[in-house]
């Protein structure tokens, strides 16, 4: 008898494990799709790019050293950009840390036209049309945004539009944490 | 007014399935004729209630009708009516209901083909198949109910996805679930044997074609979806181990194993209760598929719109069909016997280590599969198990598993003295041998181990899977429809292994960026892109990309990828331009515009890749001859006598279905 409740006890072994996994993505503990980026708790990647605004002026990460930064990865092409910009508008209106914008994979015209109609939430804007900072960055999709320490290591990343509950819960809390422990 | 005719139509079929399982069941336990004898009408009655559900909601898509509001996500008016029909399975309620039409369909033709079988038995196998029925309806009518109001409704539908705007994909699913819903057959056998203890060579007699039909089903809707991916979704990739294939291909796997245990059990009576265990496995497979696309647990490029409410419904009723068979097998298994040995040298044997195999192969697929979500369970870190990992294990229990076929073939039961076969066999594995260094030197570039490993198998399976019908053929004897669908099965899987062996060793795939006029060779093939030109369709804009393909010069094909763009969800698709070949395919897909008329683009040569499905087709087509053999024939005549001298002598038995004379035409319709 025993032998033949071995299938059995696997089965239901399996099925505990699916419940679990189904009650945790339900109370939304549990996010299948997220993928962490290899980047948390390592040392942002530098970059030094042209501004989409002026060709001349260069943007660097060593320039930005010393207190914390957003990044946020965008292109005129990419509607969930669209979809987050008032909402970056708003974050960057309580003025709490700036946003560095990386203008991906554009045309110049197009991403100054953008932020001439739509407004500008960012700082600066680094243009990199040929997207090898992004790849340094392991930004496969956009938008995608990340959260940089004073100490110059990137602690959030988000995929997909950035909205007020996710800056909120997620990025806010790190943020206070960084410079509670910091002071 | 009429999708609430669909929706009241499904809940009497509903009904008329609890019905269905109750008289099946409580009737064959005490053994009540009337009880019985009421599940005929509760199955045909079920059948037609289910297809005035389904029909009514492809009148609803026929006739854009986007107050319903699974129509109004998943059509539009431009949308071709091929497409408006195949949209009604395009998303995850309307394709339940398919499912469930499918295993009405089934039920019907298992009521109508053994109307001969031992009138308790056969009860208690309806009955079982009307609670996978209840199963499916009540999840279907409790939780994605397709006939939903959407009020208000909107003036123009969603549209269907893309991806789904294609002939391949709009019959890949239908077979999917003939095959997927075609294991419940062979799980109804095995429960009803279960419950009855009754477990003897008939069974597997009754069970086989029943199998080698879900078999043929899942084999084809597998083999469609890996074509369809290769040419539709722009990577000319055949298979890439996402989830929802792992999902289809593991029940393959064990049904595959299912069939050749099966005939173990019906010639030699042994493996009795591993039969019964692959049975409900094969089916438990099919269910997990089913979970694992649509609660949302992983994380698959075509799963469907995911809910944790119905993936616990899904995992509950998944729980209690397996959980329910598994109790009632470790209650009857320890019955069950077998009466005879067997040798190391026999059928019996090397079938036993093809099972072992198979299975072996689906566990290791099964763990890959699950592996990210027990990292997840166990907060151990997120991981995702890709190609890597299934390439380099699935050869594991997959090689031997080649090279031990072409001699398994020829084994006989028993004790297998291959005086016979020797000469031809030893023959064959030389010449086998031979090709497999001579191709790769000859016709292409550079010898590899598991190249001519993956070549010698392909042809020496093919050549050894010939041995037995030429042979018969010279000897002017005859040759069973079973043995020819045997052999040609084999020899599709030769076929399979030639193209996979071919293709993975000397594809060629490269991403380039090409301005008009330019040109790029690949082997002896020079790609010429000439330019590209605005397309419209009836429901896309494209551009089409020119590509000229010149071989020694002169003019082979011109291939016109095309990037759509589907307005309505705003959706880009890629329709790769190919030409195909016995030899190999050539193949275009256009990437991204670079500006100044410059467009990145992958071109691809793959040699032998047809095989693929050409060799899946074949493995088909022998399933169906093989399900088609006269014995299943000769013994639902047989039954359907007896059952005749039964009904005059005053027996139990109801009136034998009509169709049960022709066991041929069902399985047609099963296949």
């Amino acid at each position: 008898m025993w032998r033949y409740l071995g299938p059995l006890i696997g089965v239901l072994a399996l099925g505990a494990i699916f419940a679990v996994t189904l009650a945790r993505i339900g109370t939304g503990e549990l996010d299948v799709r997220e993928i962490p980026s290899p980047l948390i708790g390592k040392p942002a990647p530098q970059f030094e790019l042209p501004s989409v605004q002026d060709e001349n002026e260069r943007i660097s990460t060593a320039a930005l050293a010393g207190r914390p930064w957003v990044l946020n990865v965008w292109g005129t092409w990419c509607p969930g950009c669209r979809q987050e910009h008032d909402t970056l508008l708003r974050i960057s209106s309580d003025s709490v840390v700036p946003i560095i914008g990386l203008n991906w994979k554009d045309e110049r015209s197009l991403a100054m036209q953008w932020l001439t109609q739509l407004g500008n939430p960012y700082t600066k804007v680094a243009f990199d049309p040929e997207g090898d900072v992004a790849i340094d960055w392991g930004v496969y999709g956009s938008p995608e945004t990340f959260l940089v320490s004073a100490e110059g290591i990137v602690i959030a990343k988000h995929i997909g539009p950035m909205t007020e509950q996710i800056w909120r819960e997620k990025f806010l809390p790190l943020l206070a944490e960084k410079s509670g422990g910091g002071a | 007014m009429i999708p609430e005719l669909g929706h009241f139509a499904l809940i009497l079929a509903f009904l008329l399935a609890i019905a269905q399982s109750f008289f099946g069941l409580a009737g064959a336990h005490v053994g009540r004729e009337s009880w019985i004898k009421a599940t005929n009408p509760a199955v045909t009655g079920g059948f037609v209630f289910v297809s005035v559900s389904l029909a009514c909601l492809a009148w609803a898509f026929a006739v854009d009708n986007f107050s319903v509001e699974y129509v109004a996500n998943n059509s539009n008016s431009a949308l071709p009516m091929l497409f408006k029909i195949s949209a009604v399975w395009g998303a995850h309620e309307g394709s339940l209901l398919l499912w469930i039409w499918i295993q009405a369909v089934w039920t019907l033709g298992v009521a109508a083909l053994t109307g001969g079988l031992d009138p308790t038995f056969r009860a208690r196998v309806l009955g079982v198949l009307g609670i996978v029925s209840v199963g499916f309806m009540s999840f279907t009518l409790a939780t994605s109910n397709p006939f939903e109001r959407l009020l208000p409704s909107p003036a123009d539908g969603a549209d269907l996805n893309p991806l789904l705007q294609d002939w391949a994909l709009s019959i890949h699913p239908p077979m999917l679930y003939m095959g997927y819903v075609g294991t419940s057959v062979a799980f109804a056998f095995a429960v009803a044997a279960l419950i009855g203890g009754r477990f003897d060579a008939e069974w597997a007699k009754w069970t086989r074609p029943w199998t080698l039909a879900a078999w043929l089903s899942l084999t084809i809707g597998i083999a469609l979806g890996s074509w369809w991916a290769y040419y539709e979704l722009g990577w000319g990739g055949w298979w890439f181990w996402d989830p929802v294939e792992n999902a289809s291909f593991m029940p393959w796997l064990v049904s595959t194993a299912l069939i050749h245990s099966l005939a173990v059990t019906e010639k030699r009576g042994l493996f009795k209760s591993w039969t019964l265990l692959l049975a409900i496995f094969a089916f438990s497979l099919s269910i997990l598929g089913t979970f694992l696309v649509r609660s949302g647990v992983l994380v698959s490029v075509h799963a469907f719109a995911s809910d944790p409410a119905r993936g616990m419904f899904i995992l509950g009723m998944l729980l209690f069909f397996i959980a329910g068979s598994l109790l009632l097998y470790a209650w009857r298994a320890p019955l069950l016997k077998s009466e005879h040995g067997f040798e190391v040298f026999s059928r019996e044997a090397f079938l036993l280590v093809n099972n072992g195999l198979l299975v072996a192969a689906a566990g290791l697929i099964l763990v890959g599969t699950l592996w990210p979500l027990f990292m997840d369970a166990f907060e151990l870190g997120k991981i995702s198990v890709g190609p890597p990992y299934f390439n380099a294990v699935f050869l594991v229990p997959t090689i031997p598993l080649i090279l031990l076929l072409g001699i398994g073939m020829h084994s006989s039961w028993k004790r297998t003295r291959f005086q016979n076969v020797k000469v031809p066999l030893l023959v064959l594995a030389a010449l086998s041998l031979v090709a497999a260094i001579l191709v790769p030197l000859v016709v292409y570039s550079g010898l590899k181990a598991l190249t001519v490993v993956g070549f010698f198998a392909a042809f020496f399976i093919m050549a050894s899977a010939l041995v037995e019908p030429v042979s018969r053929l010279r000897h002017k004897q005859t040759l069973s429809r079973s043995v020819l669908g045997m052999s040609l099965a084999h020899f599709g899987l030769g076929m399979f292994v030639m193209g996979v062996t071919g293709l993975e060793s000397y594809k060629i795939e490269r991403d380039i960026s090409l301005g008009p006029g330019e040109t790029h060779v690949i082997d002896d093939y020079e790609f010429k892109f000439v330019g590209t030109r605005p397309v419209t369709g009836p429901n896309y804009e494209a551009i089409e990309g020119i590509v000229e393909i010149r071989e020694d010069g002169e003019l082979l094909t011109t291939l016109r990828p095309q990037k759509r763009l589907y307005q309505v969800r705003g959706d880009m698709m890629t329709e790769a331009g190919i030409r195909i070949g016995p030899d190999r395919d050539l193949f275009v897909a256009l990437g991204e515009d670079l500006g100044l008329g410059r467009w990145s683009m992958r071109i691809q040569y793959k040699p032998l890749v047809r095989y693929i499905w050409l060799g899946a087709l074949v493995m088909a087509i022998g399933g169906g001859l093989a399900a088609l053999d006269r014995r299943y024939r000769i013994i639902a005549d047989d039954a359907a006598k007896k059952a005749d001298q039964a009904l005059s002598g005053g027996g139990p038995t109801g009136r034998p279905v009509p169709g049960a004379a022709s066991t041929s035409t069902a399985a047609q319709r099963g296949a």
